[in-house]
């Protein structure tokens, strides 16, 4: 069996990232599995401006972004297996994948980055009544039509969600000629981020109904008509509210759901709340040696974070591949309340972390003139006012070493939402 | 002139032709739609029922029993997925038990075998997942989970192959009889242009519209019910929840809804049972979905709701007097009737096939036809080859070695014969029904545009035809800002 140091599941920014962190950490033996036909993951198809802002201070494509990653896995030499499809992943880090010019080799890895990203919320998961046409599409597959394809999949349009592809896709397709009529979003606050609900809708027009779902779609063979409704505090349609748009097209952004499949398969431990990996500081799962990073962990808002997170997994991943792990290293766990829905990592290991430690999270609410605290135990670390949280922007809180350090006795870390 | 015309390319119609093929004998089936398996054969529950339901008697209990027996070798012999899982009636504690007793003394009188009432305990050994209340059920072992689109393609394939024609995209207006047989006016939907089909017999398999072409050549008028079945159907990993078919006991609340696994995996749950006037309402609803919960509830707890990835409805054609309508109509002489087919239509498709095939045999004096070849093979699904095998085919086919869905590990190798075969997938929602690419829990999200780009290069369409279940159904509206 042919084998690697480290093997990458996924060739998106996470993928990419987490390689070129490795190879800098003294890495030779990387391979990355892309199953695209390019790297550079869902990146390819986003090609509005607004990332890099924070890694490269100016404003990129997304083909851009990824473009600059690409290049460096390039000068460096890194190998990349494309059409390559990952079909099992086993706890002992043997990587089954397939491709037309090999069939299904298996690969032996010392350690492995999960960085397989995530997929969108369908229709049938979102259990919406009425027929079944054509003309009903999640946001990135419209969105993969329109820029990667050049086909307009519909004239009129209805959103149902306002994640931020939705948001894109509303003012993308009224660039490309279609009347987006409405965005109707099941919860009282939006899923996206605040740029894009000023830039994608605000600026073109378009009304963004919040607290309304899709109740029905008519038309048998296309998308006739939708019928929206407004909904209580059950989430529940409130009868007498529902409005009826004619359009040919349903655009669904309702959520992204971390792909763990091969995770699962391999007896990774998977949170209910993330539907990512459990990891601790180093963004290693339960399995020793297999890591997580980018919206296969949890689903991102900026690209930015995806690739610094990546960067930490790959520094960490050759750190284990180069000198192994300090054996029951003691672990304190981070404990969300009031509000923080979840932190990315779980766990943290005082001794053997990074000098300072990000700890993402979102939170559950719309949250104003708050503050995000954090202690050990009881204690009071640090307490960050904040004039705005919302669910749809990402939160963080940053550990030092050496603060943990002071309290060699810490049970756990709490984060939480306080009244500023 | 053709000596047979069957009017609907279902179940029961392509199951017919498949019989009939056995024959010499020049015949076709008309389909409206642009595939086979489009109306009710491709939206149902998916059992092959055991056979305790029926009147004794009934035209119905009979097929269905026999049907039932046939499921092993037609299974075997058009390469259908197909199981014994097994069924159990569940009957709860404020339900009378002797309910029980009626339905088991129906199926010993049917002819129905292996019935067998269980208390709770000897359930929850196979059922671990019963709900809190069920207090005993009449378990049947010749229960069974099939593939209800296999089932019918392997039929109509089958039929292909051994000779018989098949119109698609093609709408029966009209039933003129022509001296001692009859002409059928028909519209072919994809040219756009009417045409008229000369037969010397008629056999009349269009599911909800079966009364619509009963009524044209009979004074005796049938009347066919739309009635309509909504369904959940949840992801594979929530598919062990329950390993045999549950159904729950009929009550004064109604029959009930059934939990069951699928042949493929998934987990089952529908469906509802209302009445509707449109022949065309496959549409689910707020009210029916919002049912099958709490209804499920009642026999199985804690299904995971939250692992939906689908849900549809289907028609079922229910006949006013309650049994299927199956011979040839007295004042149409040579106007053969398969109508009424609702549930068990599935698990009876394979004895009413027979049966019709032999009325039409005796009437034209057919002779068997020497070259008829029994057997279709099933798209060829590369996890059941060994690894070497596996190799083997993609080094030969690298088609094989390309997955289009990633949810249900689908290649294009397996798109593609689902293109090239007999009576080949032309939509998205053919090459579904043929070989699950979309079918998994991100239903089409990721492998739609491929599945497209697939489809445009392999036949005779430009991407503005490429559709999803047909005429009227396509997906491409134009180029960037052409529109």
């Amino acid at each position: 069996m042919e084998s690697y140091d480290l093997i990458i599941i996924g060739g998106g920014p996470a993928g990419l990232a987490a390689a070129v962190a490795a190879r800098d950490n003294g890495i030779e033996s990387i391979l990355i599995l892309e199953r695209d036909k390019d790297l550079g993951g869902i990146l390819n198809q986003c090609i509005h401006n607004g990332f890099g802002l924070h890694t490269f201070k100016e404003e990129l494509t997304g083909p851009e972004y990824a473009a600059r990653f690409i290049a460096q896995v390039k000068e460096r030499g890194i190998e990349y297996k494309l059409n390559t499809m990952v079909m099992d992943i086993s706890s002992d880090k043997v990587v089954t994948a397939m491709n037309r010019q090999e069939g299904m080799i298996m690969l032996q890895a010392k350690a492995v980055i999960l960085a397989m990203g995530c997929r969108e919320r369908s229709r049938g998961a979102l259990n919406i009544p009425g027929y079944r046409p054509a003309g009903i599409y999640s946001a990135g597959t419209a969105q993969r039509l329109v820029n990667m394809e050049g086909f307009m999949p519909g004239r009129e349009v209805v959103i149902l969600g306002s994640g931020d592809i939705g948001l894109i896709m509303a003012r993308r397709m009224t660039l490309e000629g279609a009347k987006v009529k409405v965005v109707a979003e099941l919860m009282p606050y939006s899923g996206g981020l605040k740029r894009n609900i000023v830039q994608c809708l605000d600026d073109f027009g378009i009304p963004l109904k919040l607290s309304h779902t899709v109740i029905d779609i008519e038309g048998k063979n296309r998308v006739e008509a939708v019928t929206i409704a407004e909904v209580g505090p059950d989430r529940k349609p409130i009868p007498g509210t529902e409005e009826r748009y004619t359009c040919d097209t349903l655009l669904l952004s309702c959520g992204l759901i971390p792909e763990n499949e091969l995770s699962r398969s391999a007896g990774v431990e998977i949170s209910p709340i993330t539907s990512g990996p459990v990891v601790n500081d180093s963004l290693e799962t339960n399995i020793q040696g297999v890591f997580a990073c980018g919206n296969v962990l949890h689903v991102h808002d900026l690209v930015d974070y995806v690739s610094q997170e990546a960067s930490a997994a790959g520094r960490n991943a050759a750190d284990y591949i180069l000198h192994g792990h300090g054996e029951n290293a003691k672990q304190v766990e981070i404990l969300p309340q009031g509000g923080v829905r979840y932190t990315v990592p779980k766990y943290v290991r005082p001794e053997e972390m990074e000098d300072s430690l990000t700890v993402r999270f979102r939170v559950g609410d719309v949250y104003k003139n708050c503050a995000i605290a954090t202690y050990f135990d009881d204690q009071l670390i640090s307490r960050r006012k904040r004039p705005v949280m919302a669910p749809g922007e990402m939160e963080q809180v940053v550990l030092q070493k050496a603060k943990l350090a002071e309290y060699p006795d810490m049970k756990h870390i709490t984060i939480k939402i306080e009244e500023a | 002139m053709y000596d047979v015309a069957i009017i609907g390319a279902g179940v029961t119609g392509s199951a017919i032709a498949r019989e009939l093929s056995r024959y010499q004998v020049k015949a076709c089936v008309i389909e409206r739609e642009e595939d086979v398996c489009c109306g009710t054969s491709k939206a149902n529950s998916a059992i092959i029922h055991a056979g305790f339901d029926a009147v004794p008697g009934s035209v119905k209990a009979r097929v269905n029993v026999k049907g039932n027996e046939m499921m092993d070798q037609i299974a075997k012999e058009l390469d259908v997925p197909f199981k014994r899982n097994g069924s159990i009636v569940v009957c709860t504690k404020d339900q009378d038990p002797k309910g029980l007793e009626v339905l088991m003394e129906k199926g010993l009188a049917n002819g129905v075998k292996g019935l067998q009432i269980l208390d709770r305990e000897a359930l929850l050994a196979k059922e671990p997942n019963l709900a809190d209340d069920v207090v005993c059920g009449l378990f049947a072992p010749t229960g069974g989970i099939v593939c209800p689109f296999h089932l019918t393609m392997g039929y109509a394939e089958n039929a292909c192959m051994n000779g018989v024609e098949f119109f698609l995209n093609t709408q029966v207006d009209e039933i003129v009889k022509a001296g001692e047989g009859w002409q059928l006016k028909v519209l072919r939907r994809d040219q756009k242009k009417e045409e008229v089909i000369e037969t010397k017999v008629i056999v009349n398999a269009a599911g909800v519209y079966a009364d619509v072409f009963n009524n044209m050549v009979s004074e005796h008028k049938i009347h066919i019910t739309a009635r309509k079945g909504e369904y959940m159907l949840l992801d594979k990993t929530a598919g062990s929840h329950v390993s045999s078919t549950i159904f729950q006991l009929p009550s004064a609340m109604g029959k009930g809804v059934l939990v069951t696994p699928t042949v493929h995996g998934n987990l089952l749950v529908g469906p509802t049972a209302v009445d509707i006037e449109n022949k065309e309402g496959t549409n689910t609803t707020l009210a029916g979905l919002g049912s099958l919960g709490a209804t499920a509830a009642l026999s199985v707890k804690q299904v995971p709701l939250n692992q939906v990835i689908t849900s549809f409805a289907g028609l079922r054609a229910h006949e006013d007097h309650d049994d299927f309508i199956i011979g040839e109509a007295e004042d149409a002489p040579g106007f053969y009737n398969a109508a009424g087919i609702e549930s068990p239509g599935l698990s009876s498709a394979p004895a009413i096939g027979l049966m019709v095939a032999e009325m039409i045999r005796d009437r034209l004096g057919l002779a068997e036809n020497p070259d008829f070849n029994p057997i279709r093979k099933g798209i060829l699904d590369p996890d059941t080859l060994s690894l070497e095998e596996r190799n083997e085919l993609i080094r030969k086919q690298p088609a094989y070695g390309n997955i289009i869905c990633r949810c249900e590990m689908i290649t294009e190798g397996e798109i593609l014969d689902a293109i090239h075969r007999p009576l080949g997938a032309r939509s998205l929602d053919g090459v579904k029904r043929r070989t699950r690419a979309g079918m998994g829990r991100c239903q089409a999200g990721f492998c739609s545009p491929r599945t497209m780009e697939i489809l445009e290069r392999e036949v005779p369409m430009s991407i503005y035809e490429i559709n999803k279940n047909g005429i009227g159904s396509e997906f491409v509206v134009g180029v960037n800002k052409e529109i």
